[in-house]
């Protein structure tokens, strides 16, 4: 029993089943990342404004990712084109260098970028305590020169608690264990001390490199000063984190989910070029759909959260 | 349009499709890629289902009908022992303080409202309507062999399978099951069970269920879509498709577009349920629930618990026609068989259909009028939904006057069809109040509610259901169904389930709540004192509406075995092609090529020489088409 349709186009509809199937795969997929993008514009119109952070992504290591995600589509429209002409060897080497990339992909995704959130420790200070860490940070806008917040200093935050802290915490255990009420940060991340300017009117960083206070001149964070959700840059830390982890955790799934189409495409798959090439080509351009697809969303996903 | 399909030569069948070739009992009865197994397969599960959650619902009425009192002889017992402490608690003689058996708790009242609700949505009437008939009939409706993925049909079906393992699971998890509605709404969804040392607890299981769910119905739908625009058989063009097909393609369209949104909102709540995330709770949301460090809850806040009422209604309200749409196909292909008669507009009500998919994906938020979306917002759905009533009047006279000047023929499926249209007439139409907010105000969160969605839903899509059984029964097992106990089961259920429905309209605009577990006793007697007494009337209704099912789980049964066997391969004299086939069909659907030449509802055509014409009869008039035999 063969199903019909399933490599040549039916003659009055003009189609081919799988091509049918995978673009509306792909319309269900659109109202899936539809879903996920509206949630992502309603925690950002409803953030307030010191609570939606900006800079915290590398843009540098999210343009590689772009780049060969992008090179990567080029790659499986050759892998196809290569396929289409009967020339397997091209199409192994293409189809080689579409799931390499993939996966290059996902090893900056989990080696580099997600990791760096996961070592970083960050918090909110409550308005009433915020005024006890300016000292701290040497903010020369708001203490005068004793090391005191001056009113005026104090003003300029407008009464937000817009202080955002982030560094290396001593030892790790401080933050998770419930017990203990103090967290010690050796290194802060210079970022938004700088009180005056609205365009740094929210968590933001400068500068990658931590600020090595002086040895003596550690921050101690009281965890009653700090709002729930400090720790690492987990979703709980802030909405921005919760849709940047998943919406491209969700769409890392989508690379793996490609990545393995393709690896089996590129090995035991590729056997099917022996008894039936225009099938295999068939599979490689609904593959390839989906591919754009994911290639597609990314494009999305890196401007929102990387760049605006 | 017909010439391209009838001109065509690459065609379907093999010609050996009904060679049989053994096929291992693992392959045939449970793994199996067969759309009529697969349909049979949801079609059980999902009607086992229905059965379940009919059975939370009667052990509620008990709780609303009489409050904390024991549950009447070894039921309660018996509860108790499979659903535990968190559900069931001990009723206590006030006097002697002796144990006199169990009642159902006020959060086993939740649990059992919100499980009714979700199995009966989504593990019941889904996958019977639109899984398991769409699969069983759609593809020998369509003249094809089989669905177009059929390895990804059975990958739906097992999808769905682990869903329903996940969602029965979740009853025997501490704390229970999901306790916050069907809708799930949070803050109360994000918060609920989180005390609980488990960390798959009643409400993240439920969560995980659904995505398994969507997953499924996600596959069911892309296969039904490419079946019916590929596997047509040769001549079978669009308007000779049965208006049954056409329900379900429409469906199916809802299905893959509606419910994307409520995965991620799910995706969204599962990470404020396991991450600590923010998406659905607001800014200084304080609650006395407790996480499993022991310290209270506390969220970063940032988030809205509107977006979920938003995702969740964006799905939902298509979902309404998910639920009714099957129902209204197989309540078409059974009045029209049975009238006799040609389908009055035909056009029109496929028409009707995709007016209803478009529009049904722009009145969501009417179902939200209370969050205070101010008036602007509020016209545009009331008005979007006022015009949505237009394509369903469409097809409910199309049905009414199909029977008009039929010769109609009152067996069990025509019976539970033609009750479809008054009990579905009043769903409607008492929902139309309710489309304006002024009304929904006052008729929001009341029985006056249950009461419109249920008349859709219950003695609607259900009987619809009921009807399709008996109507395609013979067709899948080659016995005919008990026509006796089908008409005890029809009038008995038409009586109860009215009698359990009507009084709730007066109940609700009497201002009754639908949330009471004790029905309004305890807290609001003055408030609700002249409705209290139908509490127990409607309750008694219920069960024996719960009496008058186990005849149709007898006859269903007993006649696989010993019913009567089917005297032609067309029992009904219908005209569409899955009465071409064997009864029941083999695999690969159709022994003989298959072509079709005329529309679907050729009833009483005159000067023809029986009261049908077959879509596969050749015209008289003409030699058979010249082109090759179609299936080679």
């Amino acid at each position: 029993m063969e199903i019909p349709y399933t490599v040549r186009p039916r003659p009055d509809t003009g189609l081919a089943n799988p091509k049918l199937g995978i673009w509306l795969f792909i319309a269900s997929e659109v109202m899936l990342f539809g879903g996920l993008f509206a949630g992502y514009i309603f925690m950002r119109l409803g953030a307030e404004p010191w609570m939606w952070p900006h800079g915290w992504l590398n843009v540098p290591v999210g343009t590689f990712n772009t780049f060969i995600l992008i090179a990567s589509s080029v790659t499986v429209i050759l892998a196809w084109e290569s396929l289409k002409m009967r020339n397997f060897k091209a199409y192994k080497w293409w189809l080689f260098a579409t799931w390499a990339c993939g996966l290059a992909f996902l090893g900056v995704k989990l080696g580099v970028e997600w990791p760096a959130k996961f070592n970083h420790f960050g918090a909110y200070v409550k308005k009433e305590a915020a005024a006890k860490y300016e000292a701290y940070l040497g903010n020369e806008d708001a203490t005068d020169e004793h090391g005191k917040v001056t009113e005026e200093g104090y003003r300029s935050r407008k009464g937000y608690p817009r202080l955002f802290i982030s560094g290396h915490p001593k030892a790790w255990k401080d933050v998770t264990d419930p017990k203990v009420d103090k967290i010690v940060l050796s290194g802060v991340d210079e970022e938004n001390h700088t009180p005056r300017s609205a365009e740094h009117d929210r968590a933001h960083f400068i500068t990658r490199d931590p600020v090595h206070l002086h040895e003596g001149h550690e921050v101690v964070l009281d965890k009653k000063d700090l709002i729930y959700g400090y720790g690492p840059f987990y979703p709980k830390l802030n909405t921005y984190l919760a849709c940047y982890f998943m919406i491209t955790g969700l769409h890392g799934l989508h690379v793996l989910g490609g990545v393995i189409v393709f690896l089996f495409f590129w090995g035991p798959g590729a056997k099917l070029y022996k008894t039936n090439p225009e099938q295999l080509c068939n599979r490689i351009e609904v593959a390839g759909l989906f591919w754009h697809l994911v290639d597609l969303i990314w494009i999305f996903v890196f401007p929102i959260f990387y760049l605006l | 349009m017909a010439h391209a399909a009838e001109a065509h030569t690459e065609h379907g069948h093999d010609d050996h499709a009904h060679d049989h070739h053994e096929i291992g009992f693992w392959r045939k009865w449970v793994f199996t890629t067969d759309h009529k197994m697969i349909g049979i397969q949801y079609a059980v599960t999902g009607l086992a289902f229905l059965f379940f959650g009919f059975g939370l619902m009667m052990v509620m009425r008990w709780s609303i009908a009489h409050g904390s009192d024991a549950l009447p002889g070894w039921c309660g017992t018996f509860l108790h022992a499979i659903f535990g402490d968190t559900v069931f608690d001990k009723a206590v003689d006030p006097n002697t303080k002796a144990l006199v058996g169990y009642s159902l708790s006020t959060t086993g009242y939740n649990v059992f409202g919100a499980m009714h609700g979700t199995i009966m949505v989504f593990f019941g009437i889904v996958p019977v309507a639109f899984a398991g008939f769409a699969n069983f009939v759609m593809p020998l409706q369509l003249g094809a062999i089989d669905m177009t993925f059929p390895r990804l049909n059975m990958a739906s079906f097992w999808s769905f399978f682990i869903s329903c393992v996940i969602m029965m699971w979740s009853f025997f998890v501490e704390g229970s099951a999901a306790k916050s509605g069907w809708t799930n709404y949070p803050p109360l969804a994000g918060v609920a069970d989180q005390s609980h040392a488990v960390w798959l607890n009643g409400g993240t299981l439920w969560l995980l269920g659904m995505v398994f769910n969507i997953t499924s119905s996600l596959l069911g739908a892309v296969n039904f879509i490419t079946t019916f625009i590929q596997l047509r058989a040769p001549g079978m063009t669009w308007g000779r498709i049965p208006f049954f097909c056409w329900a379900q393609f429409i469906t199916a369209y809802l299905l893959l577009l509606a419910f994307p949104p409520l995965e991620s909102a799910a995706v969204m709540n599962l990470f404020d349920r396991v991450f600590g995330s923010s998406f659905f709770m607001p800014t200084g949301l304080v609650t006395n629930a407790v996480g499993t460090d022991g310290n209270p809850l506390l969220y970063s806040g940032g988030g809205s618990p509107i977006l979920w009422q938003h995702l969740f209604w964006f799905l939902a309200h298509p979902e309404v026609y998910v639920l009714i749409l099957p129902g209204i196909g197989m309540v078409t292909e059974i009045i029209a068989c049975n009238s006799r008669k040609p389908i009055w507009g035909y056009k029109m009500m496929v028409g009707a259909l995709f007016a209803l998919a478009f529009l049904s994906f722009i009145v969501w938020a009417h179902h939200m009028y209370m969050t205070g979306m101010g008036p602007k917002v509020s016209a545009f759905f009331q008005t979007t939904t006022i015009i949505i009533s237009i394509p369903s009047v469409i097809l409910l006279t199309a049905l009414l006057l199909s029977l008009w000047g039929g010769s109609l023929r009152f067996n069990t499926p025509m019976l539970f069809a033609s009750a479809f249209l008054p009990m579905f007439g009043i769903g409607g139409l008492t929902g139309i109040p309710l489309a304006f907010n002024a009304v929904d105000l006052y008729m929001h969160d009341t029985y006056y509610i249950i009461a419109h969605f249920h008349y859709v839903v219950a003695p609607g899509t259900i009987f619809a259901i009921f009807a399709g059984v008996y109507h395609w029964y013979p067709k899948a097992t080659g016995r005919m169904l008990s026509e006796t106990l089908g008409k005890l089961h029809f009038w008995g259920s038409l009586i109860a389930i009215n009698c359990l429905f009507m009084p709730m309209f007066m109940q609700g605009m009497g201002g009754m709540h639908r949330r009471w577990w004790d029905g309004g006793k305890g807290n609001y007697e003055a408030t609700v004192a002249p409705w209290l007494h139908w509490n127990e009337k409607i309750s008694t209704a219920a069960w024996a509406l719960g009496l008058v099912q186990l005849i149709f789980v007898f006859n269903f049964c007993w006649s696989m075995f010993r019913g009567r066997k089917v005297p032609n391969d067309n029992p009904w004299d219908a005209t569409t092609l899955e009465w071409d086939t064997p009864s029941p069909p083999p695999h690969g659907n159709f022994i003989k090529p298959i072509h079709v030449y005329r529309g679907p509802y050729e009833y009483s055509v005159p000067g023809a020489d029986k009261d049908f014409t077959p879509q596969s009869e050749p015209p008289k008039d003409s030699h058979p088409p010249e082109n090759k035999p179609p299936h080679a």
